[in-house]
């Protein structure tokens, strides 16, 4: 049931991902691929026994980001070029493809050394006190610079987007 | 899974789908005759029986079957197809973690009134819910219709802004309870608070004082968090698009919204989505804010007590078993009524007034109110140690 859950996840997830970047006509069939691609990827998420974050990934990317990816769309009315901006440039183009060589002989070296046997995690694992135990107090220093950054974020985007304060 | 979960997961996908989504047709049409004052649905008969205007949701039904399904020109086919179901199908599997009881024994299993009790149940409202905006974005979109953008565009901005404050304001109650589980709140809510036991801890009166004890307090959710109670309902009909939320519809400027392009059963369900909604609203909010399945100064372990010399183990506990979904469906039925009255009394608000009120009244308060009970819950831990 698990590895067929896998199996399944993961090729809608790894397909819907090229179909993101395939569909160079229609920004609006990309965007949509991307939400099937979180879907697929909470679902993996949660076989893995992280159902907080397996949640919180569909709640924040699929529920708002994705969400907000389309309304730009719609409110600028995109229709796609069929052009991505790269055909023109061959340095570009030769660097991207020496990134995805790389990046693929990597994953190759990976697999073909084998793994380790998957650790046992208790019942706690994952669970939302499991989680906040783990952000609040060994990680809390992070969670505040985080929290920081992001509030960086928010004002530079009001200075930005705001003609006139005050 | 146990087969009574199956049974349990059967009974409740009919009583959602087949009683309370048709019968809400008749109570939006009742009450506001009610309210308006009209004399209401009263005109579908069988016979010459009208029963008050309850065949009218099965006219509904046939009417619906059997329209025209058009599909624009231009529309994109599959998302025009496929919209109405995105919208509906999040209200509905909403319903697998609500709590409509404890957990019971009879003759040697338990059986449990939650269909998947979650570590995580609210965020997987939250969760699934926020699917429900692609239904109506896309609607708008893949029906080749301006107004339908136009619809769109309004939907997705209301629905995310509400989304934030929609979190935020149940945060307190999170820390209060120590858990998202809704079963588990369900549970905690049974029990009560002196209301002036702190006189005591403070050593203010005698230890031991008699009328402290009596005067008790039901951990309802509404009790302990009040102003978040209302913030939630509001962020809750907010994201259901209902009148005095429904600019995304806007008859008066863009006809109908996202779901214009729209006939038949496939506008059907977006009606029926909404209305699912406004169950499911109620269910969470008295699952989190109004004691659950819980009748105040009854705790449960009590009512099976007392009932168990009479009718036996077995029969005590289902017996409780209903009593339980009853208290709860009460007072789903009451917030129901209240979220009808909402609706039927209110003008629909202006667009950037429904954004202040997400963005400058709700997510301020609702940010004001984790610090408080923050605050709050320190306090009763260290005066309590």
């Amino acid at each position: 049931m698990r590895t067929a859950l896998f199996w399944i996840l993961s090729v809608v997830a790894i397909g819907s991902s090229l179909g993101v970047i395939g569909n160079l006509k229609s920004p609006i069939n990309s965007a949509l691929n991307l939400v099937v691609s979180m879907f697929a990827l909470a679902g993996l998420y949660i076989l893995l026994e992280a159902q907080f974050i397996g949640l919180i990934q569909l709640m924040v990317y699929a529920g708002a980001i994705v969400v907000l990816f389309l309304f730009v769309i719609m409110l600028l009315n995109l229709r796609g070029s069929g052009t991505t901006g790269a055909e023109n440039q061959p340095v570009l183009k030769a660097i991207g493809a020496l990134i995805a060589a790389g990046a693929t002989l990597w994953l190759v070296r990976t697999l073909a050394a084998g793994r380790a046997p998957w650790p046992d995690v208790g019942p706690e694992f994952g669970t939302t006190r499991a989680i906040g135990e783990a952000l609040y107090t060994d990680y809390v220093l992070s969670v505040q610079v985080a929290g920081v950054l992001l509030l960086a974020g928010i004002v530079a985007a009001v200075v930005l987007a705001k003609k006139k304060i005050g | 899974m146990a087969t009574s979960t199956v049974f349990v997961a059967i009974f409740l996908f009919a009583l959602v789908l087949l009683v309370f989504s048709p019968i809400m047709t008749w109570v939006e049409r009742k009450q506001s005759a009610l309210m308006q004052d009209r004399i209401g649905a009263n005109r579908a008969s069988i016979l010459g029986i009208k029963a008050l205007g309850l065949i009218h949701p099965l006219a509904d039904v046939i009417k619906m079957i059997t329209k025209e399904d058009t599909v624009p020109t231009g529309a994109h086919r599959l998302l025009h197809l496929w919209s109405p179901f995105i919208a509906v199908v999040p209200a509905i599997v909403s319903f697998a973690v609500i709590p409509y009881g404890g957990v019971y024994e009879m003759w040697g299993t338990r059986v449990s009134l939650t269909v998947a009790d979650l570590d995580y149940g609210v965020l997987y409202v939250f969760a699934v819910g926020s699917i429900a905006t692609y239904g109506s974005m896309l609607a708008g979109w893949a029906g080749n219709n301006n107004f339908g953008m136009l619809g769109s565009i309004r939907v997705s901005a209301q629905m995310i802004s509400y989304e934030v404050a929609l979190g935020i304001t149940v945060v307190g109650l999170f820390m209060i309870f120590g858990t998202l589980k809704l079963s588990d709140m369900g549970v905690l809510q049974q029990e009560t608070f002196r209301l002036f036991g702190f006189l005591e801890h403070f050593g203010w009166v005698a230890a031991g004082t008699k009328w402290i004890d009596w005067i008790t307090i039901p951990m309802w959710g509404i009790v302990l968090q009040p102003l978040p109670f209302f913030m939630f309902l509001t962020a809750l009909m907010a994201e259901n698009k209902r009148a005095p939320f429904d600019t995304p519809e806007g008859e008066s400027e863009i006809v109908a919204g996202y779901f214009i392009e729209y006939s038949g059963m496939k506008f059907g369900l977006y009606m029926m989505g909404e209305w699912i909604e406004v169950v499911v609203i109620s269910a969470l909010l008295t699952a989190m804010f109004l004691g659950g399945w819980s009748i105040p100064w009854l705790p449960e372990a009590n009512i099976i007590a007392f009932l168990t010399p009479l009718l036996g183990d077995n029969m005590a506990n289902v017996a409780a078993m209903v009593l339980a979904v009853h208290v709860f469906l009460i007072k789903v039925i009451v917030l129901i009524w209240f979220q009808m009255l909402i609706r039927w009394s209110m003008p629909r608000f202006r667009y950037d007034q429904v954004m202040d009120l997400g963005w400058k009244i709700l997510l301020p308060l609702s940010l004001a109110n984790i610090v408080i009970t923050a605050l709050g819950v320190l306090i009763v831990q260290e005066v309590t140690r």
